[in-house]
């Protein structure tokens, strides 16, 4: 029996001393970066699934089912790390644009995994005390995975050590365009609600008046990423160094950094890397910002 | 803090520092503060440079005459006239730096990164780029020392007076955007008087981000469109991506989504620049600080944007 299972590759036992053995090396590791300033939110543009599995002649969306796994590992080693905060870019308004089949693919890859952590008493998210957020334009996805996410959402609301917010259906241009509508509604109402108080007199905002009242936070707490604060650190994959209508509004001050690697091959290592430069960066601003006062 | 130097097994990180082909190199001792010392190559024309900013703060000029050639010049080998692009944007990081690290005041690093500028705004002539964007003040540097912002103020005046005639006659059209109402007065009329004379210049637009944030941008972009549906001149279901697009203080250029943005000094962020507008950028981090940053580092970065796969979220089949 033994040797029929170790014929097929590691034994399972083997494999849980391996993790263990990582599990220490990685506890070490961390424990040197936690010396440091850590990274409060870290973001990822998940890039180079399809390319991971056409260099390793995989069947059509076995690469995004590694890159799958990828966000899982990377969940486990952020919350190892203690980062509070995790967004995934999973995917933008901009990828309907890919043909209907490929589009269906990673919607059923959605539902399926969304499923099984539903269906598991002992998920990662339960293990690891991870709270799941969807951001994005939900109307823009089918009823299954609407009401899969919300299952999703709900089930996971009362653990609080991490929140990983899974961008889907999102692109940051729609976040603001949304931001922008909600805030021009409230104030729109807020004037109205106005002059049904004076009854009817003209209403005491003038237009000098009306733009004083609108500032950034009235837009920002419609945005969808309100639930987090802006990401210290915006890793992506792949080698491309663009933000790809990714969190635009909220990577105003954070340190991008790019690996040429695709994402399913992203280690902790990866990791390391990321959170040592950001370290680098933010001790230096916080000596210009010393300077300054 | 602990110091800490890792061989990470990773295939590439952004855009790790080139060796440059100097022929002298000055290796300045590392700071001892950084976790990870840099090294600082210094080009030949260093010495030029900082003779040059002497004489033009002790004339009280900024520029050397010189005019800008009418002719587009062929291009560098290896770009490709098809694939340059149309609007590149830079954030001119690294005055500072560059001026401590040779012992300056402040003031000859920003004068010696008008010098850039000027060599920049050259290049893209002659090489047929459509808008340079350059971030020169943001709205979070009011914060600076009062004697650096007043300085960089009577830069920007100095600047534009001594360089109108010269882009007026280059064809170069100046647009400035940014929360003008910060500005000293005479720097606002004076900014007026630019755009007025230049507005009919089509070879270069040149826009100048004085006191400028990416989130202001939209916040503005915001209050004018609530105050077109307030008036009722818009319905709330006809605000979209375009409208807020036109709403933008880049609204003052065809092409208001740059191709390329460029940041020296080995910063990786965005600083508040152009939120919006960098969607689909492309970004290039030098190393060079933004005085050092001339035709070779620009050549470096025009060739891996032309390099680069642009899907726009699809695929290429």
């Amino acid at each position: 029996m033994t040797l029929h299972m170790e014929k097929g590759g590691i034994s399972r036992s083997a494999r849980r001393s391996l993790w263990k053995l990582s599990y220490l090396q990685r506890k070490c590791i961390f424990s040197v970066l936690s010396v440091g300033r850590l990274p409060i939110h870290i973001a990822f543009i998940m890039d180079g699934n399809r390319r991971y599995g056409e260099q390793r002649n995989l069947k059509e969306g076995a690469g995004h089912k590694a890159g799958y796994l990828a966000l899982m590992l990377m969940v486990i080693y952020c919350c190892e790390l203690g980062i509070k905060y995790i967004t995934a870019y999973a995917f933008s308004i901009d990828n309907f644009k890919r043909g209907p089949d490929k589009v269906q693919y990673i919607m059923d890859l959605m539902l399926e995994k969304i499923e099984l952590e539903l269906s598991k008493k002992d998920s990662l998210f339960s293990r690891y005390g991870v709270k799941v957020h969807f951001s994005g334009n939900m109307e823009l996805l089918s009823d299954p995975i609407k009401d899969a996410a919300k299952r999703l959402m709900v089930a996971t609301a009362n653990n609080s050590n991490t929140l990983l917010t899974v961008c889907f259906a999102y692109t940051s241009r729609n976040e603001i365009l949304h931001a922008i509508q909600e805030t021009c509604q409230e104030k729109l109402a807020q004037i109205q609600l106005q002059e049904s108080i004076s009854e009817g007199r003209i209403s005491m905002c003038n237009p000098g008046q009306g733009n004083d009242v609108l500032k950034l936070a009235d837009i920002e707490k419609h945005m969808y990423m309100a639930i987090a604060p802006d990401p210290d650190i915006i890793i992506r994959t792949s080698g491309e160094n663009r933000l790809s209508n990714f969190l635009l509004w909220q990577s105003a001050n954070s340190c991008l950094i790019s690996f040429s690697q695709l994402w399913p091959g992203i280690s902790c290592w990866h990791l390391v890397w990321a959170v040592l430069n950001f370290q680098r960066n933010h001790y230096y601003l916080e000596k210009k910002k010393k300077k300054q006062i | 803090m602990l110091s800490l130097s890792l061989a990470i097994p990773t295939v590439n990180t952004l855009s790790p520092p080139k060796p440059k082909p100097k022929s002298s190199l000055v290796q300045t001792a590392s700071n001892q503060t950084e976790i990870f010392p840099s090294r600082v190559f210094v080009p030949n024309r260093f010495g030029y440079k900082l003779q040059a900013a002497t004489t033009d703060v002790a004339n009280g000029k900024i520029s050397v005459a010189g005019e800008f050639s009418e002719e587009e010049e062929e291009l560098p080998e290896g770009l490709n006239k098809e694939l340059m692009p149309k609007h590149v944007a830079v954030i001119m990081d690294g005055n500072g730096r560059w001026a401590r690290q040779r012992g300056l005041p402040t003031s000859a690093g920003h004068e010696a990164g008008v010098r850039s500028l000027r060599e920049l705004v050259e290049l893209c002539c002659r090489w047929g780029i459509q808008v340079l964007t350059v971030f020169a003040f943001s709205s979070e540097n009011w914060i600076r020392p009062k004697v650096e912002v007043d300085f960089l103020m009577s830069l920007f005046e100095r600047a534009l007076k001594s360089e109108l005639e010269t882009f007026s006659r280059g064809g170069i059209r100046i647009s400035v955007i940014g929360d003008s109402s910060k500005l000293p007065t005479s720097l606002q009329e004076l900014i007026h008087e630019v755009e007025e004379t230049t507005k009919d210049n089509s070879r270069l637009q040149l826009i100048v981000a004085v006191s400028y944030s990416g989130k202001y941008d939209v916040v503005q972009a915001c209050r004018s469109i609530a105050e077109k549906a307030k008036h009722g001149n818009i319905q709330l279901e006809d605000i979209n991506e375009s409208l807020i697009e036109r709403e933008l203080e880049t609204n003052c250029t065809e092409f208001p989504y740059p191709d390329l943005l460029i940041r020296t000094s080995g910063e990786l962020r965005v600083s508040n620049f152009l939120l919006w507008q960098l969607a689909y950028t492309e970004l290039f981090f030098d190393q060079q600080l933004w005085p050092d940053f001339g035709k070779d580092e620009f050549v470096e970065a025009l060739t891996s944007h032309q390099q680069r796969q642009r899907r726009y979220g699809g695929r290429h089949s």
